[in-house]
């Protein structure tokens, strides 16, 4: 066995003369390897009349181009035991494949002319909206979706792009055409705006010489990056109750904004996340909820920014009867960190806990490209893995106290209950 | 070290890696250590052949609670060290129960492997059962089973499963009956993880950056002064053969309308299994065999019999096939989200229709062969880390026994296209199925 990832990542990035950036990172536990082909061209690039465009395209980019039928491509993916994936989220669109390593160059040929040359066939587009369309039902069915929602349009408002929902309505995917995403590839699509990162059991002269001879000649203008718009600050808490009588359960999503990903207080809060809602079964937010009231299967906090400030969301999903006191505690934890801080034994658990995860964050094929593609896309260094270790040490009790003080606010926060309790159960007149 | 029996396995399903090596402790714990050096981490999986499938009515969901209060704490682990210790090597944990089997996982940074062994001991010997905390974990459970109710396709699957068997424990949910997690004693939990949390009864998997032979010693240090105690005999009622088609109806409020096939499945070791996985990859496209990475992304399915009949005609958003490796015969499921306006009626007539048109003319050879190529990059791709492979080797020697694991790919490599043909045939009929629709209320059939 060769030993390609026993003491950090070694990957090599080449961009070529058209912009677009290659990584490769080669290592050899199985015969397999994953690539993702990315684009700044998620929800924050739809037009506005479009919500739900990007998302929409992602569901039928892989259904046929210029040079493959949609059969030509199933047949070719099934063949190989290949799925691909496409994911969208508020900046880029990520078409991701996992496939043996005899089947790389084949794959990435086809995902080439996926992304290149898609033509969105009109009976395809047809068959992925009605699917759509289902999804978004199912969505409006499923409590936790909707309580995750609505928090989202509570922080950022209904217009922002962080805000609205990303599979767009049922009305707006209705008005997408054929041409909306013709016009959306091609303003978003190109090789400057393009990383393709390979990670797996082949060599990364083979993965450039690849990508090099399928992308290198597409020619297209570099499409501009655009800023995410300003969130006006909450100044109150706010709470919305969406009724679901039939379900068992209610599913709460309590939040704030915070700060963006390239801002230097970012590992002082990835920390204080930590202590709030990840460590052990969920930090102190399911030490009190689960193990001390038994009043929950899950209660954790998350912390996602971007290029805009992301959002630090608290989810618990409790019995009808529960809301009332699990919020009570959810302010409590919240509060509590906020005004005391963080104790000197949850930093050094917390500092062990995310220094020495590293490892394992690169255990796959698949975690690597993942991360990799987050060091391309925030510009952190192809080091990072070997930097991130002093990053986090370096954060300080007195750091997280002052994020935990920034953000954590019981009274300035979002709140979204969605299930079967009645609004009186925990205050109608908080109620909008 | 005390005398182990060695035995050397052959190299098939598994990545290269070193020999996989196997012995078992004088108290009759089976060790399985697989070293790998690719990345300085180490995973540490022990496994109980016990799950739900072992439970007696009236006690339904002791082995998920169990396995619930088996983080709450051992004589020497306090309640609220059990994961922080873990964590502090920058481990992940984790645990899960299902019908055959229950296991706890860890996965960390090398330095860690002493400490991993010593909680899975602890955990298998010194479980604490306070009162108290078995009441708090009462209503954690309760949530959990609120959580899956709010699925209507969890929900279905509840009712088909129970539908499908009569006598066969694979009938109730893992989770258990909601009247049985009212009643159950703490004596009821504690009684159970005595019975079945002992040396024979268990199987501990270490794979990663390690030494064998130091593997074998801190094994035996660990696990080794834990008293031997016989294992519990199996035994389960036998399914009575079906003899008629078996439907449930859920009408409740909802957005979609789901369907739901259940045949009964042949277990991993009857000859019909690898047909059968064959049979599913043609008719869903291929999942593998590993539970515990097959949910990490949809199969390979977009020339599959039932997703060009269902999917690619607008009757259904989505096509779902499952074959699981079980003891003893469990079902074979294939689930379908209708499609915006579609009825379950016509949704249920055109999959019956495509099924019957593989029993009727049977498969092509080229179909056949796909569905084989497919199972051989899932089986590469579900042993993509030292964390999945030791879920496999785990996995086959709690289910089936030891070798097993090594002999999936020759077994998916040998199955013909008449073999797939004659399950179809003899497995996939009217009168041995079970079918579930969920109507959300107010829409026409």
């Amino acid at each position: 066995m060769t030993t390609a990832v026993t003491s950090g990542l070694s990957p090599v990035r080449r961009v070529l003369p058209n912009g677009a950036v290659l990584i490769a990172q080669e290592t050899a536990f199985s015969p397999a390897v994953t690539f993702v082909v990315a684009f700044h061209a998620g929800s924050l690039y739809e037009p506005d009349a479009r919500p739900g465009l990007a998302s929409f395209l992602g569901r039928v980019i892989d259904r046929g181009s210029e040079g493959r039928s949609a059969d030509a491509i199933a047949e070719a993916l099934d063949d190989r035991g290949v799925t691909l994936k496409v994911t969208t989220n508020r900046h880029v669109i990520t078409v991701s494949c996992t496939c043996l390593a005899e089947d790389f160059e084949d794959m990435l040929a086809l995902v080439s002319d996926v992304v290149r040359q898609p033509v969105f066939p009109a009976a395809e587009v047809e068959k992925r909206r009605a699917e759509t369309i289902t999804a978004i039902r199912q969505d409006q069915d499923n409590p936790a979706v909707r309580a995750s929602e609505m928090l989202q349009t509570m922080l950022y408002g209904a217009e922002h792009p962080y805000g609205r929902p990303a599979k767009g309505g049922l009305d707006a995917v209705e008005r997408i055409t054929r041409d909306d995403l013709l016009a959306f590839h091609r303003a978003r699509f190109a090789p400057g705006a393009m990383s393709v990162i390979a990670v797996g059991d082949v060599p990364a002269a083979r993965v450039f010489e690849c990508a090099g001879r399928l992308f290198g000649g597409w020619n297209a203008p570099t499409p501009p990056l655009h800023d995410v718009p300003p969130v006006a600050p909450a100044a109150d808490r706010r709470v919305v109750f969406i009724p679901m009588p039939a379900k068992s359960q209610t599913d709460i999503a309590y939040g704030f904004v915070a700060i963006n990903r390239l801002d230097p207080a970012y590992y002082a809060y990835w920390v204080m996340n930590n202590i709030l809602g990840q460590f052990g079964l969920g930090g102190r937010l399911a030490e009190n909820i689960r193990e001390r009231q038994g009043m929950a299967y899950y209660s954790f906090s998350a912390f996602d920014p971007s290029f805009g400030p992301g959002p630090l969301v608290i989810r618990a999903g409790v019995d009808p009867r529960n809301v009332e006191r699990a919020l009570a505690a959810i302010d409590a934890e919240v509060g509590g960190l906020g005004t005391e801080g963080p104790t000197d034994r949850e930093m050094a658990e917390t500092r062990q806990f995310l220094v020495g995860s590293i490892p394992r964050m690169l255990e796959t094929n698949q975690s690597i490209a993942a991360f990799l593609h987050t060091v391309e896309f925030f510009g952190l260094g192809l080091d990072y893995d070997r930097r991130l270790p002093g990053l986090i040490a370096a954060v300080t009790i007195d750091d997280v106290h002052a994020a935990a003080a920034a953000v954590l606010h019981p009274e300035r926060a979002a709140v979204a209950v969605a299930g079967p309790a009645f609004a009186r159960d925990f205050g109608e007149a908080s109620c909008s | 070290m005390g005398p182990y029996n060695a035995v050397m396995s052959v190299s098939g399903t598994l990545p290269p890696g070193a020999a996989l090596r196997t012995i078992r402790l004088d108290n009759g714990l089976t060790v399985l250590v697989k070293e790998f050096h690719t990345a300085p981490l180490v995973s540490v999986w022990c496994w109980y052949r016990v799950g739900s499938g072992d439970e007696v009515p009236g006690l339904t969901g002791v082995s998920h609670w169990v396995e619930h209060m088996n983080f709450k704490g051992t004589a020497n682990i306090p309640r609220d060290e059990m994961k922080g210790i873990v964590e502090r090597f920058g481990g992940t944990w984790n645990g899960y129960t299902w019908i055959d089997q229950t296991t706890y996982l860890e996965t960390a940074g090398k330095d860690a492997l002493d400490t991993l062994l010593f909680i899975e001991a602890e955990r298998m010997a010194n479980g604490l059962y306070e009162p108290a905390e078995c009441e708090s974990e009462r209503t954690v459970i309760f949530s959990e089973l609120q959580g899956a109710e709010n699925d209507p396709d969890q929900l279905l699957d509840t009712e088909v499963t129970a539908t499908a068997f009569r006598a066969h424990p694979y009938r109730h949910p893992t989770i258990g009956w909601v009247e049985d997690l009212r009643a159950m004693t703490r004596d009821d939990l504690f009684g159970y993880y005595r019975r079945h949390y002992v040396p024979a009864n268990a199987t501990l998997v270490v794979v990663g950056d390690v030494d064998t032979d130091d593997v074998l010693r801190r094994a035996d240090a660990n696990f080794g002064r834990i008293p031997a105690a016989p294992a519990p005999i199996r035994r389960r009622p036998a399914e009575p053969a079906q003899i008629a088609e078996r439907r449930v109806h859920i009408e409740r409020e909802g957005a979609t309308a789901y369907l739901k096939f259940a045949w009964h499945a042949p277990a991993v070791t009857q000859p019909d299994f690898f047909p059968m996985l064959v049979l599913d990859a043609v008719l869903t496209g291929a999942k593998g065999t590993s539970i515990w990475t097959s949910f990490r992304g949809a199969p390979p399915q977009r020339k599959a019999r039932l997703y060009t009949a269902l999917v690619e005609r607008g009757l259904a958003s989505m096509v779902s096939g499952s074959i699981v490796p079980t003891a003893e015969p469990f079902l074979y499921n294939i689930s379908l989200t209708a499609m915006e306006g579609v009825s379950l009626r016509m949704l249920e007539d055109a999959a019956l229709e495509a099924i019957e048109r593989v029993r009727q003319d049977g498969l092509t050879a080229e179909e056949v062969a796909r569905a084989k190529r497919q199972l051989r990059a899932r089986l590469v791709f579900e042993n993509d880390s030292v964390t999945n492979v030791a879920h496999q080797l785990g996995y086959f020697e709690t289910v089936v026994g030891p070798g097993f694991v090594e002999t999936l790919q020759p077994a998916v490599d040998a199955v013909t296209v008449e073999q797939v043909h004659a399950v179809a045939r003899s497995r996939l009929s009217r009168d041995t199925r079970t079918v579930g629709w969920f109507q959300p209320a107010g829409r026409r059939a």
